[in-house]
């Protein structure tokens, strides 16, 4: 609370469009505080220097329409590439993506592998809730093997992606994956984010208590949480193996943490030059 | 399978009417208001020896359908208006390529995201058009959870006869609403499948039609060494820019639809006998137009319904004879007026009313009836 009385996020959110759709128990709540977090410890008193853009899914119900900001809630899985359009015409701005799993890893992997490899300036924010909540708990291409889901009747065939491994692959310069149980090492996280030049994610592991916990058998929120709370987390600096994402053996930390030339500036060298041969 | 009696949803229906039509693979993904088809078929697949895949896009679900039907298994997707827009240059492939699938548009509020749990008729266009080229396709429109099954049936059977993709066109309101279904004993189910290429596969020319302008298909996996290309391609399926070879390929693809129009349109005449105002109507809100005409009816106004159980091909001359039958035509559709423009082009100078209403409740029975008693009292 702020001395006025109020929760430090509300200076951010646009209060009449408040209670917000999620489930209680749903993650994407402390997602919102944690980004504020990382916000408020920018020094931003609002949100006047961002632009926000989100696809399709639950995810994407985290900034529109709740943040007092410039806002785009887009089509299913383009959040990317809407976003690549408005960094080019408007630099300055801070512009951030907000969006779920199915969206940025399924129908949006390809511009989100992409991006990463051009390390456009923008700042990924992945509500990764192994499940698809919004159409009542589809399988994902982050679910994991074995999961019972709505369209896995008999179990999962299918491997999920690990999405903090595959960004960093692409060329990011900065990945890291925390979970709601971790929101101080998240908004840390989000606030370097934020900061760096290049293509930054995060992944932000997420309990869906009423799509994917009920079907999965993982439990309530709590529950989530606690399993959440006891994954492993990455040493600085340690080597990135490859390994599929199970349930206990899903490594939290960073993945990526460099300064690779960004977008922008790269074509700025490329063809900065022109103007003078013109 | 003996006969079985379901309580259950349209999209359901639908489910079970492709099964029963022996569709083996299902390449899907979530949309409101379709995901129940593909919740249901990742049910019901494995268990009749069938493939179902969730993909990671519509566009992954509509071609990895048509891989599938490239090799003779009957293949289907469901999806809704959005899942539709990103199928589009697919389905013109499958149209060029001659492929038989099924694809089940539930139709939601649109445009772009709409509302999704709403139910709306605005893609009845896009069905027809909606890919670039010059096409037709073939797209039912069912009004009850009974003819889901039914006209998904009819739609494989279609789809198999004149290789090429079938739309089954439904609302949200028939996707969603439960009713009793009857699944019929498979033995009497009339179950087409397409015409194969017998032969010396060294003669076979797989795109040469036969008289009733549809190729026989050669199956890929089978001797025939298959081919198929989006390009404008000759009988033997080689690509071309000859104009006469397009010209003759744009020509067939279209008439092998047109030409047997009469024998795929399916229309309802309901109380049209004697009838000087007409409704015409498809989907939910031809069950709107049902009550309000039997109300009319009570009050001595004689109207009657030309119901659409198909809109593509159009029913030009259906239309054309209601036209000379009755003196005013009231076009009911959840939208702002598609079928409304096809109507007024087959049946003028007869008076059209457009009664659009592109929200997520149909027209509601006594509005169809206050529109029947104002035309009444022109």
């Amino acid at each position: 609370m702020n001395p006025a009385g109020k929760h430090f996020a509300l200076q951010y959110l646009r209060e009449e469009t408040l209670q917000s759709p999620f489930c209680p128990g749903c993650g994407n709540g402390i997602i919102t505080n944690c980004f504020f977090k990382a916000v408020s410890d920018l020094g931003h008193d609002d949100l006047s220097k961002f632009a926000f853009v989100s696809g399709i899914g639950c995810g994407a119900w985290i900034p529109s329409p709740h943040f007092r900001a410039d806002t785009l809630h887009t089509t299913h899985g383009r959040a990317i590439a809407f976003a690549t359009g408005l960094k080019f015409a408007r630099p300055e701005l801070e512009v951030v993506v907000i969006s779920g799993d199915g969206d940025l890893a399924a129908i949006g992997g390809n511009h989100l592998i992409h991006a990463a490899r051009r390390n456009i300036d923008l700042t990924v924010i992945c509500s990764n809730n192994f499940i698809y909540g919004m159409t009542g708990g589809q399988v994902g291409p982050t679910t994991f093997y074995g999961d019972r889901t709505s369209t896995t009747p008999y179990g999962n065939p299918e491997r999920p992606f690990d999405l903090s491994r595959l960004v960093a692959a692409a060329g990011a310069n900065y990945v890291a994956r925390w979970t709601t149980a971790h929101p101080n090492q998240a908004a840390r996280s989000m606030k370097t984010a934020l900061e760096r030049k290049g293509f930054t994610f995060i992944e932000m592991v997420s309990q869906c208590p009423t799509a994917y916990g009920r079907r999965a058998k993982t439990g309530d929120s709590t529950e989530m949480l606690k399993w959440f709370k006891n994954l492993p987390v990455r040493k600085k600096g340690e080597a990135i193996e490859h390994t599929v994402p199970t349930h206990q053996g899903m490594d939290l930390g960073v993945f990526a943490d460099r300064h690779e030339p960004e977008f922008t500036e790269a074509m700025e060298q490329t063809f900065g030059q022109l103007g003078e041969i013109r | 399978m003996p006969e079985r009696i379901m309580f259950t949803m349209g999209d359901i229906a639908s489910a079970e009417g492709a099964l029963s039509a022996g569709c083996k693979y299902f390449g899907g993904y979530p949309i409101t208001p379709a995901t129940e088809i593909a919740e249901w078929m990742a049910l019901r697949m494995p268990e009749v020896g069938g493939s179902f895949v969730q993909y990671e896009d519509e566009i992954a679900s509509i071609t990895s359908v048509i891989g599938a039907s490239w090799t003779g298994v009957k293949s289907m997707t469901a999806t809704s208006g959005p899942g539709v827009s990103l199928m589009l240059e697919a389905i013109g492939l499958a149209v060029m390529t001659e492929t038989p699938l099924v694809l089940v548009n539930i139709m939601r509020g649109g445009p772009s995201t709409g509302q999704p749990t709403r139910g709306q008729q605005g893609d009845v266009m896009q069905a027809k058009w909606g890919s670039h080229g010059d096409y037709q396709i073939i797209a039912l429109t069912p009004a009850s959870v009974q003819e889901m099954f039914d006209q998904t049936v009819q739609a494989f059977n279609l789809s198999e006869r004149y290789r090429v993709p079938v739309f089954v066109l439904a609302d949200e309101t028939v996707g969603h609403m439960r009713e009793r279904l009857v699944i019929p004993d498979e033995k009497d189910l009339k179950i087409e499948y397409r015409k194969l290429a017998t032969g010396d596969p060294a003669d076979f020319l797989p795109f040469k039609p036969d008289d009733d302008l549809i190729p026989p298909m050669a199956l890929l996996g089978s001797k025939y060494q298959f081919y198929a290309t989006g390009l404008t391609h000759d009988y033997r399926g080689y690509p071309t820019d000859k104009e006469d070879v397009q010209l003759e390929l744009v020509a067939r693809l279209n008439n092998k639809i047109l030409h047997n129009a009469d024998k795929i349109i399916d229309l309802e005449r309901f109380m049209l006998d004697d009838a000087e105002i007409a409704v015409v109507a498809y989907g939910t809100p031809s069950r709107s137009a049902r009550k309000a005409i039997k109300e009319a009816r009570e009050a001595g106004i004689k109207a009657g319904m030309l119901r659409l159980k198909t809109v593509w091909p159009f029913p030009e001359d259906a239309l054309a004879d209601l036209a000379s039958e009755v003196k005013h035509i009231i076009v009911a559709e959840q939208n702002f007026g598609q079928v409304y423009y096809m109507v007024k082009a087959a049946a003028a100078p007869t008076p059209i009313h457009l009664m659009a209403k592109p929200a997520g409740m149909p027209q509601l029975p006594h509005e169809i009836l206050d529109k029947i008693r104002e035309i009444d009292s022109l």
